[in-house]
């Protein structure tokens, strides 16, 4: 095949292992995958006779469902390795659970996890190709993947570009690995958040912005809004959520302004409407919430498309 | 020891170009077909063979079709092909489809291909044209419309060459090189 092409990989567990060839591959792979949504047979056979197992040790109904919808359009059989109801609550160990897994020949495994580096240890103890889902406060590289796919359809050339990431910087994996990609892609990444949910040894390229005033004389591009992660936050990083909104979230006010501008605006989702985003900003032409969602697809079937399990499974 | 044997040059294949394009007229009649090409050298075929219909047939819808995805042999490859738009600007329903492709060897491709096609839907009635018939089909699939036919054996390597992607036109066997042909 033509020389272009990139070598496939066993795993996908974060976006600062990626090359940025291969970074741009997986973006222009996922072009055509998207366009398969227009078919009325939105299906391909490229993985049939394949199996993905969905094993999420954290809910995730949103990203469960782009996985297995962007599996199911590649032919592949989806099962879901239904955590809280299998040993798993036993107390059985990660390492017993997956060589039930390697016995069950499962060809990739996509593991969402709230400990940092469990899915590169179940990556290296079997063969199946592992797609991190996200772990922990470490990464979500097909979000990250997503993201830069979203703002590369708005943003065709993304050097110089700048994006402003909003809110818990410092417990989000996204925050994380969207700003990585972000950063390979030669744009400007500053974050807006608490002080307290900013990280401290931040690099240096990272700009930080203490209120929306000077965050947005920086001029960002896109503003991309994180999620109040509630079920997250043990501690409490921030007084109330009223005040969250009032001090960091898109209010009508800041909304008037961005929409005056013209900026983009982005979330992971799923929205907490009046806490990080105000309602009537989701309506708006230039908010790529949605997009995110269908790109998610596009982008996950690429990157399934990409990984190849080892040979010789079992 | 390899060696390579020109099959056609730049003229040779303008010659081919007008002989499929007058075959097709005729086989059609009336009824004016769409046109379908697969990436990469099938698509610019397609084009040549619609440029040179251009005074009778004006109005020949063309669809990009790329194999990639219902490929037989993924598992092989080391690395996922680059994919292209598959893009059928038009509808299949009660159409006539002329497939393109530069070269069939063992009809794989052109499997692939009609499986695509029947993703977008039903076709009246489908022909394949190729510039080059190189033999050695594994599949019970023959073409429709051919350029030139031409005996090779399993090490040999035939390739189409057009300007608009590698810069000139061509058409070469290369013997002895390599298991895998085109």
């Amino acid at each position: 095949m033509a020389e272009t092409d990139i070598k496939s990989r066993k795993d996908l567990l974060d976006i600062e292992s990626l090359s940025l060839a291969e970074i741009e591959y997986l973006l222009k792979t996922a072009g055509p995958f998207k366009e398969l949504f227009r078919r009325s047979v939105k299906k391909v056979p490229t993985l049939r006779g394949k199996t993905v197992l969905t094993l999420f040790y954290e809910p995730s109904t949103r990203t469960r469902t782009s996985f297995e919808v962007a599996a199911n359009r590649l032919s592949a059989d989806v099962t879901n390795f239904a955590v809280s109801t299998s040993a798993v609550v036993k107390g059985e160990s990660i390492l017993d659970t997956i060589e039930t897994l390697q016995a069950m020949r499962t060809d990739y495994i996509v593991i969402r996890h709230g400990a940092s580096g469990v899915p590169a240890l179940i990556a290296k103890h079997t063969k199946a190709s592992v797609l991190n889902a996200g772990d922990g406060f470490h990464a979500h590289p097909t979000q990250a993947l997503l993201d830069a796919f979203t703002v590369r359809e708005v943003f065709p050339e993304t050097q110089k570009k700048k994006i402003l990431i909003v809110g818990d910087i410092l417990h989000s994996r996204v925050a994380r690995s969207t700003s990585r990609i972000m950063r390979k892609l030669g744009m400007e990444v500053g974050v807006l958040g608490p002080g307290s949910l900013v990280p401290k040894g931040r690099p240096d390229f990272m700009n930080a912005f203490w209120n929306w005033e000077d965050a947005l004389a920086w001029k960002p591009d896109v503003i991309y809004l994180l999620r109040v992660q509630m079920e997250r936050q043990e501690q409490q990083f921030f007084p109330s959520l009223a005040e969250y909104h009032r001090v960091y979230g898109l209010t009508s006010e800041r909304f008037k302004q961005v929409e005056g501008e013209g900026l983009y605006l982005m979330h992971p989702g799923p929205v907490n409407r009046g806490v990080e985003i105000v309602d009537e900003a989701m309506t708006y032409e230039r908010c790529l919430i949605n997009q995110q969602v269908e790109n998610g697809i596009a982008t996950r079937m690429a990157a399934l498309y990409w990984l190849k399990p080892e040979e010789d499974q079992g | 020891m390899s060696s390579e044997r020109i099959l056609l040059d730049g003229e040779g294949i303008a010659e081919k170009v007008e002989a499929l394009a007058a075959a097709i007229r005729l086989a059609c009649g009336d009824e004016v077909p769409a046109f379908g090409g697969v990436y990469t050298r099938g698509v610019t075929l397609a084009k040549r063979v619609k440029a040179a219909l251009k005074d009778e047939w004006s109005e020949i819808a063309l669809g990009t079709l790329d194999v990639s995805l219902y490929r037989d042999d993924l598992d092989d490859l080391q690395s996922a092909p680059k994919l292209e738009s598959s893009d059928i600007p038009f509808t299949l329903e009660g159409t006539r489809v002329v497939l393109f492709d530069e070269v069939i060897y063992t009809g794989r491709t052109t499997r692939a291909a009609l499986d695509v096609l029947m993703d977008y839907g039903r076709p009246a009635r489908v022909d394949l044209a190729v510039l080059v018939d190189r033999g050695g089909r594994e599949l019970p699939l023959q073409p429709d419309f051919v350029g030139l036919k031409v005996e090779t054996g399993e090490r040999d390597y035939v390739a189409v060459r057009f300007a608009e992607d590698d810069g000139r036109d061509g058409g070469f066997l290369k013997s002895g090189l390599r298991e895998d042909g085109n």
